[in-house]
């Protein structure tokens, strides 16, 4: 309402909401240069920019993550190693346990048959031992006896084959009745 | 110009639509007048300025690249592509930033010490660019691709409405894409600069001519007038931005429905 009480005022003055033809035509001109000037130089240097600048961000983006895919991959890797490690530390160890019990074992089963092989040997060692002290001691026996009994009854035996005879005779007897008193020993 | 009011003596003559009317500047005889002088400089200003910016961009930015990427940036993503869609914006992103960079800078003008002139103002400069750039465009670009039947008939004949409410519909929308909306889109911006630079006028001479005329007494009242003077040149700044913003929204939101499948 000012505006118009204003306007009315001012007589004489051009209506301001009619346009001047010159104003119109330079407008649109100056308009349509600068519009030129924007569409042919301005924006497609910008959308150049942002392009490039999508691609960079882009292109960091991508690098990036392959460098993580190929972190994960190395890891994986390292992972597998070291498990694959694990395993053939624990199949070596229990590889050893096995050995060294098998060792163990042929040592100990040794060991016995040595000593078994030492008392057999003993054994036999004692019953020679003991076979030629007994025949030594027949030997003795038969002599001391033949002595004293030459003493005893005062004359020699010379016949030889007769004192051999008397005497075999007389240790058979002794060792029936030495036999039955050992078995009845044992 | 406030000399001139001055000079019809004592009494006080406030500022109106005359004081629009600047008369040639190169003398008698010629027909450029200060407005036409001005228009030309903000094509030129706007177009050196992107050239300046772009000529050897950067990925980047340094910070006047970056000022001009952010202008840039307002037209081609906040106006265009919000308006038009992602799918169709690209072709109009020079349209819309000129139209923006273009009316700001006129409606700056307005402000600027010792041009101080909205080249807005004058209607003819907004209706140059509503009635014969937009208007044409978006008319254009809808005929293209809805074919002329087609496009009338999207235009006029919104979808979903009853059919016996069309006979009164289908006049108000065809009134409305095809004489209406150019002309306000102009109104709009020359109205704001129009009335905003007569306010400025208004705070500006009357508070002149009460520190040089009045009686001494009313002398100390000029320092409430130049006070809204400038408090008045804060929310013109507000006001020549927000009109440059409105002008170029609108015309993509014209352009986007004019493209839209649907209305």
């Amino acid at each position: 309402m000012l505006n118009t009480q204003l306007v009315l005022a001012a007589e004489g003055a051009p209506n301001p909401v009619v346009p001047h033809l010159s104003e119109i035509i330079l407008g649109f001109v100056a308009f349509l240069l600068l519009l030129w000037v924007l569409r042919k130089f301005a924006v497609p240097r910008f959308e150049k920019l942002y392009e490039e600048r999508t691609a960079k961000i882009e292109g960091g983006i991508e690098k990036a993550e392959k460098a993580q895919a190929e972190a994960e991959q190395a890891l994986e890797q390292y992972k597998a190693q070291l498990a694959e490690a694990r395993t053939e530390a624990a199949k070596i160890r229990d590889d050893a346990r096995l050995e060294a019990e098998q060792i163990k074992e042929e040592l100990r089963a040794d060991a016995q048959e040595e000593a078994r092989r030492i008392v057999a040997q003993g054994e036999a060692q004692l019953q020679a031992q003991r076979a030629q002290i007994v025949a030594e001691l027949r030997a003795e026996l038969g002599r001391n006896s033949i002595e004293l009994a030459s003493r005893i009854v005062g004359e020699a035996l010379e016949d030889e084959a007769r004192r051999r005879g008397t005497v075999d005779r007389f240790l058979a007897e002794l060792e029936a009745s030495g036999n039955g008193a050992a078995g009845a020993r044992n | 110009m406030g000399a001139l009011v001055l000079a019809q003596g004592d009494e006080f003559v406030a500022p109106g639509a005359k004081d629009f009317n600047l008369g040639p500047i190169f003398g008698e005889g010629t027909f450029v007048t200060k407005p036409m002088v001005l228009a030309v400089l903000a094509a030129v200003i706007v177009g050196a300025f992107f050239l300046l910016a772009t000529r050897n961009l950067k990925i980047v930015p340094n910070r006047f690249q970056f000022a001009a990427e952010s202008i840039y940036d307002f037209g081609r993503n906040n106006i265009a592509r919000e308006q038009i869609g992602a799918k169709d914006f690209r072709p109009f992103v020079p349209l819309i930033l000129a139209l923006f960079s273009f009316i700001l800078v006129n409606n700056i003008f307005g402000i600027i010490p010792v041009i101080q002139f909205p080249v807005m103002s004058h209607i003819g400069f907004p209706l140059a660019l509503s009635v014969l750039v937009v208007y044409p465009v978006y008319h254009y670009v809808g005929f293209k691709r809805h074919g002329f039947v087609g496009y009338l008939k999207k235009e006029t004949v919104p979808a979903g409405a009853p059919g016996f409410i069309l006979p009164l519909l289908t006049p108000i929308e065809f009134l409305q894409k095809f004489l209406i909306n150019p002309i306000t889109l102009a109104l709009r911006v020359f109205a704001a600069m129009f009335a905003g630079h007569l306010l400025l006028l208004v705070f500006t001479l009357g508070g002149e001519y009460l520190l040089l005329e009045a009686s001494a007494a009313l002398k100390p009242v000029s320092v409430v007038s130049f006070a809204f003077a400038i408090i008045l040149t804060f929310l013109e700044a507000l006001i020549q931005v927000l009109q440059a913003y409105i002008f170029a929204l609108l015309s993509a939101n014209y352009i986007g429905a004019a493209l839209a499948a649907e209305h």
